[in-house]
């Protein structure tokens, strides 16, 4: 299939969405014992343009095609850069890709995390486990632009000190005075010197103007939700809390139904929400 | 497509012994045509050649969980309701290759899977299931991303609808202001009218097309004492039609109710068994399925209907979302009644009872918005 670099600039063909664009695995980056990024690359290097917090589709030849955050910085959009843990049956076969692959890509979908309305604001970054993948494309985007935004604090939980990801950026981000970055793990094991606990813990102690802060949240659900309530004990307003939202996901166009949430497709009405306009939803169970 | 519908063609009346010249007329136009038949004892759609294969003289009882044909006392083409297949597996097949993937070298390419559509006509069509014809496109076609599947068998849809004079058992489209008539999205309409020994059909033109149609076969003027007649068998079926759903602020109202107790008291009954979505004219949801021919040189990728019904639906890592049934049936019954509105600009309902008929444990939808809405039903204690 000949793909011109117009079509992939805008994504998808809108009347062929079923349609793949072709991506090449041009490098593959081990994090942790489960979990690896690849950066795809088109053949003629137009790439893809993204902002952060959208996802692709990615699609394996004979195997499926799943959701996966773009975990790369969106000043280059000749890379998609994914970090993907190896769960099942999709991503344990995209472990097994080599350099010179190819990956079936729709997208970019979806909405993105707030970074234009965060401007001259405090920004909170709360990630649990793989959720740090989907927020790392703000932290490039914050850093790139730091004059523009007030504090930025990130608090990042892990499992166990093994299950940290992108541990040698953590360091190098920790190594600025002008951001403030918490790594906490819920198990410690080995060497490990830093925080034990929850990553709600850290939010009691953070420093930041509650009524000029925007967080962004993005982990396993039931850390959303504590979240949240830590942040609004620290009057941080409904308004100014973003979650990322993850269901089955089978389409990414608002066409499988397999994403909603109550009268949401978190593919196109998300996967990024803002709580107040969907606090009803995440407080009911099984919706 | 062509739905807008202009009522300024001259309707006509057309013998029922001619209403084979209109299936002439569609198959010289290049049309195949699907239409009701009956086939394993039920009335289902498929492809006909003459009028001859329609169901006259058969009428269908509904009831919750109960379907039965049975003979009638005249020879109606068309005095019966819905089957249990809707028009949608033409246009959104169960099963369908979505794309096609071929290995090339360390690679592989993709293509639209091929396929050959062919113009037809959904002959006998009733008002509910063209409101649903109309609903899906919002989903499929109306929004950013278009289903290229679903469009291009779409473009190739003729319609000629029938209104209902005589309403099923489980039929409540009056609530849903999708019949007992059809109001727009026709090519032609067919008032069946049988009186005094004389069995006659009004037509009526909706579009330029369906006008060319009708051109071709033989009809009279019809008077105005046939137009008032036709009127009145549909507004004397709009009367017979018992089962309603009270849908004055719906939407608020499902929303709040999400834990009323009647959930659970429905889950008791429910088998998740999936019957609803299938027979339902607008449920849209799918699965995509991968498989690769023996020797791994071909992989295709099929889409197949799916249901919220099942636990594969909400299933991501760890688990499903709505793993209890009663989260199930409420996404179900929530989804058609209430977040459709939001979702797409009307109800995903069209009332026309399927859900009722096949559900093997005889759950009844109005029943449930009845019993939510009343709040008086608390949950039995166990
Ligand atoms: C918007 C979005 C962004 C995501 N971003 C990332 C990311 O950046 N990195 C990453 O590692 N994972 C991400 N996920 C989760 C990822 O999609 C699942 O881990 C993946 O679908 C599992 O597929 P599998 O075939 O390997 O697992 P299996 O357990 O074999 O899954 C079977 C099927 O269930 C569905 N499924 C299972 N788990 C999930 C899940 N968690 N979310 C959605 N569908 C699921 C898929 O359709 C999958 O094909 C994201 C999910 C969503 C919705
Ligand atoms: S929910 Fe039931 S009554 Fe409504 S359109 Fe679907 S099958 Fe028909
Ligand atoms: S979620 Fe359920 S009710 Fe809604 S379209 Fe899908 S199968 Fe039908
Ligand atoms: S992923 Fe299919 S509707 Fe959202």
């Amino acid at each position: 299939m000949a793909t011109t670099l117009e079509k992939i600039k805008e994504g998808l063909d809108r009347s062929q969405p079923w349609m793949p664009n072709l991506f090449r695995v041009e490098r593959i980056r081990k994090e942790t014992y489960d979990t690896f990024t690849f950066d795809l690359e088109t053949s003629d290097g137009a790439g893809c343009a993204f902002q952060p917090g959208q996802f692709n589709m990615l699609y394996i030849y004979g195997v499926g095609e799943v959701p996966i955050s773009i975990s790369g910085d969106p000043k280059n959009s000749r890379t998609l850069v994914h970090t993907i843990r190896a769960v099942g049956t999709v991503t344990k076969n995209m472990r097994q890709l080599k350099r010179g692959d190819l990956v079936g890509v729709r997208g970019p979908f979806g909405r993105p995390w707030p970074v234009e309305d965060a401007k001259g604001h405090d920004v909170i970054i709360v990630a649990g486990g793989i959720g740090l993948a989907p927020l790392r494309p703000v932290i490039y985007h914050l850093l790139a632009h730091r004059e523009q935004y007030g504090k930025i604090i990130l608090h990042y939980g892990a499992r166990t000190p093994d299950d940290i990801l992108f541990r040698q950026e953590l360091e190098t981000w920790r190594a600025r005075f002008d951001f403030d970055v918490q790594v906490t793990v819920d198990r410690s094991t080995g060497s490990w010197q830093g925080n034990v606990g929850v990553v709600t813990l850290l939010i009691p102690k953070a420093t930041f103007d509650p009524l000029q802060t925007i967080a962004m949240v993005c982990g396993p659900e039931i850390m959303m939700r504590f979240t949240v309530l830590e942040l609004l004990k620290r009057d941080l307003t409904e308004e100014n809390i973003f979650l990322s939202g993850e269901r089955n996901m089978k389409c990414g166009i608002g066409h499988c139904g397999h994403c909603q949430f109550g009268h949401l497709f978190v593919c196109n009405d998300g996967p990024v929400f803002r709580y107040s306009d969907t606090a009803d939803l995440f407080k009911k169970r099984e919706i | 497509m062509n739905n807008s519908a202009k009522n300024d063609y001259p309707p006509g009346l057309i013998r029922a012994d001619d209403l084979e010249h209109l299936l002439k007329a569609l198959g010289a136009g290049g049309f195949r045509i699907q239409a009701p038949v009956i086939r394993d004892q039920s009335i289902v759609i498929d492809e006909i050649k003459s009028a001859g294969e329609l169901p006259a003289g058969w009428t269908d009882e509904q009831n919750r969980g109960h379907y039965r044909i049975k003979r009638r006392s005249d020879n109606a083409y068309f005095g019966y309701v819905v089957g249990p297949y809707s028009w949608k597996k033409f246009l959104f097949p169960p099963s369908t290759a979505i794309l096609e993937a071929k290995r090339t070298g360390n690679g592989f390419q993709v293509s639209a899977a091929a396929e050959t559509v062919s113009p037809t006509a959904f002959f006998g069509i009733r008002p509910c299931d063209l409101r649903a014809l109309q609903i899906l496109d919002r989903v499929l076609i109306g929004s950013e991303y278009r289903d290229p599947i679903y469009q291009k068998r779409r473009e190739q849809i003729l319609i000629v609808a029938v209104n209902c004079t005589e309403p099923g058992g489980n039929c409540f489209c009056t609530s849903m202001e999708s019949g007992p008539g059809a109001a727009e999205g026709y090519d032609i309409v067919l008032t069946e009218m049988i009186d005094a020994g004389q069995h006659n059909f009004l037509a009526q033109a909706g579009t330029e097309r369906g006008n060319l149609i009708l051109q071709q076969v033989p009809s009279e003027k019809a008077t105005s004492d046939a137009l008032k007649s036709a009127a009145e068998a549909v507004q004397m079926a709009a009367r017979k039609i018992s089962k309603k759903i009270d849908t004055a602020d719906i939407k608020e109202m499902l929303y709040a109710n999400a834990e009323h107790p009647r959930w659970e008291d429905v889950a008791k009954q429910c088998l998740s068994c999936a019957n609803c979505t299938l027979v339902c004219p607008t449920c849209f949801c799918a699965n995509i399925d991968d498989y690769t021919d023996l020797t791994g040189e071909t992989a295709t990728r099929v889409r197949r209907w799916d249901s919220c019904f099942t636990l594969d639906h909400s299933y991501i890592h760890g688990g499903s979302i709505r793993s209890s049934v009663r989260a199930r049936y409420r996404q179900w019954l929530t989804h058609k009644l209430a977040a459709w509105h939001d979702q797409f600009g009307s109800s995903g309902c069209v009332g026309c009872g399927r859900c009722i008929t096949w559900c093997p444990s005889g759950i009844d939808i109005t029943e449930e918005v009845a019993a939510i809405r009343s709040g008086t039903v608390k949950a039995k204690a166990i």
